[in-house]
């Protein structure tokens, strides 16, 4: 049992739509045999009743009234129609109105209820048969009454012709079945022709390509090579970030790493206690910038990851708003406002990208805006930061990586991780001037 | 039950067989039972005796309808003494094998017959014996010599003809062969009703039997007769100049006595090889010696014919359709037709 169970998922499917069609013409044919043995069967027995009601009407309309009796000049031509069944022997048999057989054979069985032709199987010796009775009713001056005529035949030509009739349906349902599974066998290998087309397109790829395969294929095959697409530009997407992720920390890293190196070597030169201290004091400051930027390029490397990744839940972007809010209360980074509505706002997101964003816009804001800076969240689904003042002064390609604003350095970063979470949630990064000061907004679609 | 078969087999007439003669030596036996002259069908049984001397062939010849009696009551008691049964009146034979006391036997040679003188597997024409016109050639002069049924109306037809109460023919109350060929005849032509007709009106003589019709018309007491099987004719030709043998041209009946192998037959195989025999070139060979097989295609020994013999021959085929010569109204009426033209008379 266990062995077929784990042989049955890898039989092939040739094998599998052979079986199939094995079964199918099985149970098929064995259910046109029956079907045709029963209609054999009818065919035979209607086609030599009416031979039989055939002969008997002859029969009895060869009865005449002669001297008060009934007379019967019988026609050979009785005989010649039931030898039409050449093998079969028979048997006739009349009856006049006092119950005595006028001629023919005396032992021929009497049908249950004689009257119209009624037709009726009885033996014939040890050999089964088929009878039929007929009644012709006479009113003349000399002779009066009911004549039965009974004819019987044994049944060996209806046989014959039943097994005949049979014999022609299952040859005729073999070529068919014959057919039909050389037609299934063309059409299944032609269904299948694709899969190998997918196999060979994949071998003879590029290791490095992960541009989506551009195959013509059947809807059904399609379902594969759709998802396999998909996969492979999620794994480009990645490979790609990873690339960009270690491209940029080899940019970004240089400048810091040897102005560090230099200073660290300037303070080691210098003998001055303070003018060491300063240094010091500046190389932590790069120190603490350099963390920053480590901080932001993993955070951009993880959102890139997780859009891809996470499952979407509901988040209530109020939630982000406050945590993003205590997050920089903790860490004391400046004094700014939450503005809440009192309705839950919903969107379908990731909490911690969604969040990263928050906390990215609210850092920009507090570093380079002008108080008050107001953190807030819309009833259309916006996540929003605002101060008091002008804004940069170029806003067309903010949010691209390691564009700044460069006023006091950074790394840009932020608003690029900003962007990208917001597209990657399906909605917009917004910058720009309100009323009174400047805004950055993330506006997501919500969810009603 | 029993004892109504013992009353059966008890009320079956004291027939007898008019002749018996055992054939071969061999341990092994089997009965014949035949219609045919002992004297006829013996060398055929000898010849096949030479062939298989472990046999011993017990021939019995019995009248037509004795044998036919007997065969019924045997059969419906299911027990019986012969192992093969041959007789000319074939309708009889139709009769038993239709009544299912027959047994089957299938064979290359069997199955080689034409399907009109096999039915069921269960009967078969071995001979092939036409019915044809026997007349005195002393006494009928060539120009007389009737071709066909026509003439022999024709010869019938004046007043004054010689031929009046000279033709004669087989009794058909007391001939089963008779009978069975003028039911033929009747089923075969409208020509049968005149000539029957013509029959009566001429004083024509029914009466009995195959050598004594033969032998009056020798005599010259007939001049000719009419519907004589042809094995008994051609035999008497041939060492009686005075015999001369005619097939009617219109048509010519063809009978082929029936074989059959009852199914009470004690030794149904050696049956079996018998009948095979009588089909193989052997068999049929030593027919044609006994003159059982007159073959109406040769020139040597057939009667005079006209051109055309396949359209003429007419074999009386071993089918059902036989059975209405049994047919007990049929016979009747047949009979009383028959006797409103050969009213009874005192035999010569």
């Amino acid at each position: 049992m266990a062995e077929t169970m784990w042989r049955l998922p890898t039989m092939s499917i040739k094998t599998r739509v052979a079986l199939a069609m094995a079964a199918v013409l099985l149970a098929g044919g064995a259910f046109v045999l029956a079907a045709a043995l029963g209609y054999g069967r009818q065919a035979a027995r209607e086609t030599y009743d009416r031979l039989l009601l055939g002969a008997a009407n002859s029969i009895a309309a060869s009865i005449t009234v002669r001297d008060g009796a009934a007379v019967v000049d019988m026609p050979v031509s009785v005989f010649e129609l039931l030898a039409l069944a050449p093998d079969d022997r028979i048997r006739y048999r009349v009856i006049g109105p006092d119950g005595a057989t006028v001629t023919g054979s005396a032992a021929a069985p009497l049908p249950e209820k004689p009257g119209a032709p009624v037709l009726y199987d009885g033996a014939f010796g040890d050999e089964p048969a088929r009878y039929v009775s007929l009644t012709r009713r006479f009113a003349e001056r000399s002779f009066s009454g009911p004549v039965q005529v009974i004819v019987g035949q044994t049944v060996r030509a209806r046989r014959e012709l039943a097994r005949d009739i049979a014999r022609n349906a299952v040859t005729v349902l073999g070529m068919a079945g014959a057919a039909i599974a050389v037609l299934a066998w063309l059409a299944l290998r032609s269904a299948l022709v694709p899969l190998p087309r997918i196999g060979a397109a994949l071998r003879a790829r590029d290791p490095t390509d992960l541009t989506p395969l551009d195959l013509k294929v059947p809807g059904e095959v399609a379902q594969l090579l759709s998802p396999l697409n998909d996969f492979m530009a999620r794994l480009d997407r990645q490979v790609t970030s990873n690339r960009n992720l270690i491209g940029d920390a080899a940019h970004q890293l240089r400048t810091p790493v040897a102005a560090l190196r230099a200073q660290a070597q300037l303070a080691a030169d210098e003998d001055d206690p303070a003018r060491r201290a300063a240094i010091m004091a500046k190389i932590h400051a790069r120190a603490v910038s350099l963390s920053r930027l480590l901080d932001q390029m993993l955070a951009q490397a993880m959102i890139i990851h997780r859009t891809d990744t996470e499952p979407r839940a509901l988040v209530d972007l109020r939630d982000i708003a406050l945590d993003v809010f205590e997050d920089a209360e903790a860490t004391g980074g400046g004094a700014a406002d939450l503005i809440l509505p009192d309705d839950p706002v919903m969107v379908r997101g990731d909490s911690l990208a969604l969040g990263e964003a928050g906390r990215n816009l609210l850092h920009n804001a507090l570093r380079h805006g002008r108080p008050p800076v107001r953190i807030g969240v819309r009833d259309d689904g916006v996540l929003y930061v605002r101060d008091a003042g002008e804004g940069p002064a170029r806003t067309d390609n903010l949010g691209a990586r390691f564009v700044s604003a460069g006023v006091t350095g950074g790394s840009g970063l932020g608003l690029a991780i900003s962007r990208a979470v917001a597209e990657s949630h399906g909605g917009v990064l917004q910058l720009g001037p309100v009323d009174g000061g400047f805004e950055a907004a993330l506006i997501l679609p919500g969810v009603v | 039950m029993r004892w109504i078969l013992a009353l059966i087999l008890l009320t079956i007439p004291a027939q007898a067989q008019e002749l018996v003669k055992d054939f071969g030596t061999g341990p092994a036996t089997m009965t014949l039972r035949s219609t045919t002259d002992l004297a006829v069908m013996g060398p055929v049984v000898a010849d096949y005796i030479a062939l298989h001397p472990d046999l011993r062939v017990r021939y019995e010849q019995w009248g037509s309808n004795d044998l036919h009696d007997l065969s019924v009551a045997e059969c419906a008691a299911g027990k019986g003494g012969a192992d093969l049964v041959i007789s000319s009146a074939v309708h009889q034979m139709v009769h038993l094998v239709n009544e299912g006391c027959a047994r089957p036997h299938r064979s290359a040679l069997t199955a080689s017959l034409p399907s009109a003188l096999r039915w069921r597997d269960e009967l078969w024409g071995v001979t092939e014996e036409p019915a044809v016109m026997v007349y005195n050639r002393d006494l009928v002069p060539a120009d007389d010599v009737p071709a066909s049924r026509f003439d022999l109306l024709d010869l019938l037809r004046p007043a004054d003809s010689p031929y009046v109460g000279r033709i004669a023919t087989y009794d058909i109350e007391a001939s089963g062969l008779g009978y069975l060929l003028a039911f033929a005849d009747s089923l075969e032509a409208t020509t049968f009703g005149g000539l029957m007709e013509s029959f009566g009106r001429s004083g024509a003589i029914a009466t009995c039997c195959s050598a004594e019709i033969i032998d009056a018309v020798v005599r010259g007491e007939y001049l000719i007769a009419y519907n004589v099987l042809g094995s008994y004719a051609l035999a008497r030709a041939a060492e009686e100049p005075r015999v001369g043998v005619v097939a009617p041209a219109d048509y010519t009946l063809v009978l082929s006595r029936a074989a059959m192998i009852p199914r009470s037959a004690a030794a149904p195989q050696a049956a079996a090889d018998l009948v095979d025999f009588l089909l193989s070139q052997a068999g049929r060979a030593a027919l044609k010696r006994a003159l059982l097989i007159v073959p109406l295609e040769e020139e040597a020994g057939a009667p005079d014919l006209p051109d055309s013999v396949a359209s003429i021959r007419r074999p009386i085929e071993l089918t059902p359709a036989l059975l209405l010569a049994l047919d007990a109204q049929k016979r009747a009426l047949f009979g009383a037709r028959w006797r409103a033209s050969f009213p009874p008379k005192v035999q010569q």
